[in-house]
């Protein structure tokens, strides 16, 4: 119990400190397109983001937003006809774009580590869970006694919470739940800087998912590593994350604190987001089935979200949004908000 | 819980005598749904070269009793069950004093021999080629000159084997053009005579081999695919793993065992292709046998060596059974 107030505690600290912060991960302007015949399809627009030391970053957003592809970009995983068109990646002020696949790939796994959506097929189903571990950590490490790797590996499994029993055993004896845990482990055995989580608990029921994210919670605070998570389950999100951003149609619309998105979400599309989580005590109906998703392939002019946005104005369907920080970490791309001379901020649409 | 469980072993070993004994009763019934039987057609034949024949019921009726052509089916069954089992198939009608187990065991080694090396060879090369042709690091030139490889896929393995014969035996002259060994060669275990043998099996094992491995080129391809699709191929690349290990732990491992499974379902298939295949390089194996015995319509040797062939195929496809869980680990459960 102890435990886990403490590592509230950290959180908080962290939270109060936040300028002092040493950024790990720099995004700028990420662009990654996937080639069809009838044109390419922009499934990342240019996004920019910084993940902190020690920070769990949330990345949301619908079906198709390309939260996926952005980690997958990080990771430099995309697979044709993907590919990324432009922008930049810096780990620890080093750019990674354009490192030659030999090099990124000394960097995989020891600075860059992915938690997958394991429950599924994230596992080989032909080898044993102990080797599908001692391979990376052999690779990146060098060969060392089997005894030593084993205690490593059984001390990974105390950590997730998995029964040594399962060390010999093939992922299809496993559970779900087992699985996953199996990848997180995997994913933390080279103590790396960044971790990314991609919808690692969307294929489970809630109470294993519960258990799931408080194993990945309690990592996280005992390695101190940095985590982007993905996620569209916004109500696990708040529990889990430090800052949100919310993505649309291959943009960045507003990156918050969990505490501001939740409490005050500036953004259109995030207030649609925040409104559609669903509630006991009314039933509310889906505001977002208003309007269409544009063409992928050809955006319109102006803001991505006109077409659905409820506010939308003449100045959205010519010029588009850029990222502005409206309050103290609270960034949001929108019209909708001037500021003013004397540094206020004031909603357009409320004041016409 | 894990490799061959005492039940999965006795239910391969049912289906495999399953098998054999569906395949010889269906032998026996064959023959014995064309009109006539054996005897008179063969009285016949004797009343046409000698004319007339004297007491020829008495012959007949003496060899029916004989042969236990008077007898009830279930016992003229069980006898021939029963000889089955102990390989005893009786005498070759056109070479008369032989038996047709000695036949049948002069023959068996020379065909085993062939299929095995050519099935291993196209297996590996078809397999090879086809992680080849999916991996992405392979060069473009060898990746525009595999398919080109393939071509004689669509041929049949006798007319691959013609050409072959005609090439490099007839004008070419770099290989033998018939038997399995050099005349006067006398066979032993000596190293003439093993150089000589797989001297004389080369061209009959390209023939099987380059009519067949294009289509398990395209299969891993397929399979190769599929599996470079998969959630753990793509983890094994952001693990770091090295090119080569992870195409070879994650990849092919993968892709292999559908493979298998076809190999397993395709040997039959090819024991038929190779009879044609022996007749034309006069290789003196089963196929050759069988195709000598169906001209000389010699019905023993026929019904002994396609009995034998079943049962080789179904040993194969048992013994593949048998290795499969060691290669899949998820295929013991299946069997409990």
């Amino acid at each position: 119990m102890s435990e886990a107030q403490t590592s509230h505690s950290n959180t908080t600290a962290k939270a109060k400190n936040w300028a002092d912060a040493k950024p790990v991960l720099k995004v700028d302007d990420l662009r990654i397109h996937y080639e069809t015949p009838k044109g390419a399809v922009i499934a990342v627009a240019g996004i920019s983001f910084t993940l902190y030391e020690g920070e769990t970053l949330g990345l949301v957003g619908e079906s198709g937003c390309g939260k996926s592809t952005t980690a997958y970009g990080i990771l430099q995983l995309i697979q044709p006809p993907g590919h990324i068109v432009g922008g930049e990646i810096g780990l620890e002020g080093k750019n990674l774009i354009g490192l030659s696949e030999r090099d990124f790939r000394r960097l995989r796994w020891t600075k860059l580590a992915l938690i997958p959506q394991g429950a599924m097929n994230s596992l080989n189903p032909t080898m044993k869970v102990h080797e599908q571990i001692a391979d990376v950590i052999v690779t990146h490490e060098g060969r060392q006694s089997k005894e030593k790797i084993k205690q490593r590996i059984l001390d990974l499994f105390k950590t997730v919470g998995l029964p040594a029993r399962i060390y010999d055993m093939f992922p299809h004896e496993l559970s779900g739940g087992m699985k996953q845990r199996v990848c997180i482990a995997m994913g933390i055995c080279l103590n790396p800087t960044v971790v990314i989580a991609d919808e690692s608990t969307s294929a489970l029921d809630v109470v294993v998912q519960r258990v799931v994210a408080q194993t990945l919670l309690k990592v996280k605070e005992l390695l101190g590593v940095s985590m982007i998570m993905i996620g569209h389950d916004m109500g696990l999100m708040a529990q889990m994350v430090d800052r949100i951003a919310v993505m649309y149609a291959g943009k960045i619309v507003e990156i918050a604190s969990v505490h501001s998105l939740f409490k005050e979400p500036m953004h259109p599309y995030s207030q649609v987001l925040i409104d559609s989580i669903p509630s006991l005590k009314e039933k509310k109906p889906l505001k977002i089935t208003e309007g269409i998703t544009h063409d992928p392939r050809n955006p319109p002019p102006g803001c991505i979200f006109q077409l659905r946005c409820p506010h939308v104005m003449d100045v959205c369907r010519s010029k588009e949004p850029v990222m502005r920080e409206l309050k103290p970490r609270q960034e949001v791309a929108c019209h909708l908000y001037e500021v003013d001379a004397k540094g206020e901020v004031k909603n357009v649409a409320a004041s016409a | 819980m894990k490799g061959i469980t005492l039940v999965y072993f006795l239910r391969r070993f049912g289906i495999f005598l399953l098998t054999v004994w569906i395949a010889a009763t269906l032998i026996y019934i064959i023959p014995r749904m064309a009109p006539g039987d054996p005897i008179s057609a063969m009285v016949a034949r004797m009343t046409q070269q000698a004319g007339y024949i004297e007491n020829s019921d008495v012959i007949i009726a003496g060899w029916r009793k004989r042969f236990g052509l008077d007898d009830p089916w279930y016992l003229q069954y069980g006898r021939y069950l029963k000889n089955l089992v102990t390989f005893d198939f009786g005498y070759s009608l056109a070479s008369f004093p032989t038996t047709v187990k000695e036949i049948v065991f002069r023959a068996l080694p020379w065909t085993l021999g062939l299929l095995s090396v050519s099935t291993a060879l196209f297996f590996f090369i078809g397999n090879f080629l086809g992680a080849m042709l999916a991996w992405n690091k392979t060069p473009r030139i060898i990746k525009g000159l595999i398919p080109v490889s393939m071509i004689f896929t669509s041929v049949p393995s006798l007319l691959a084997a013609l050409m072959l014969l005609y090439f490099f035996a007839f004008q070419l002259g770099w290989f033998p053009s018939l038997s399995a060994y050099g005349r006067g060669i006398v066979p032993g275990w000596t190293w003439t005579f093993i150089g000589s043998v797989m001297w004389h099996a080369i061209l009959p094992i390209m023939s099987i081999v380059v009519v067949t491995f294009g289509f398990w080129t395209l299969g891993m391809r397929g399979m190769m695919i599929t599996v470079e699709g998969e959630d753990y191929v793509t983890l094994a690349k952001a693990k770091g793993l090295k090119p080569f290990y992870s195409l070879y732990r994650y990849t092919i491992r993968n892709a292999i065992l559908p493979q298998i499974t076809a190999l397993a379902l395709t040997l039959g298939t090819l024991v038929g292709g190779q009879v044609l295949v022996e007749y034309i390089f006069s290789y003196q194996g089963m196929g050759n046998a069988i195709f000598t015995a169906i001209r000389n319509q010699d019905y023993p040797v026929i019904q002994g060596t396609s009995y034998i062939l079943i049962l080789t195929t179904a040993l194969a496809v048992f013994i593949m059974d048998m290795i499969y869980p060691l290669i899949d680990p998820r295929i013991s459960h299946e069997g409990n």
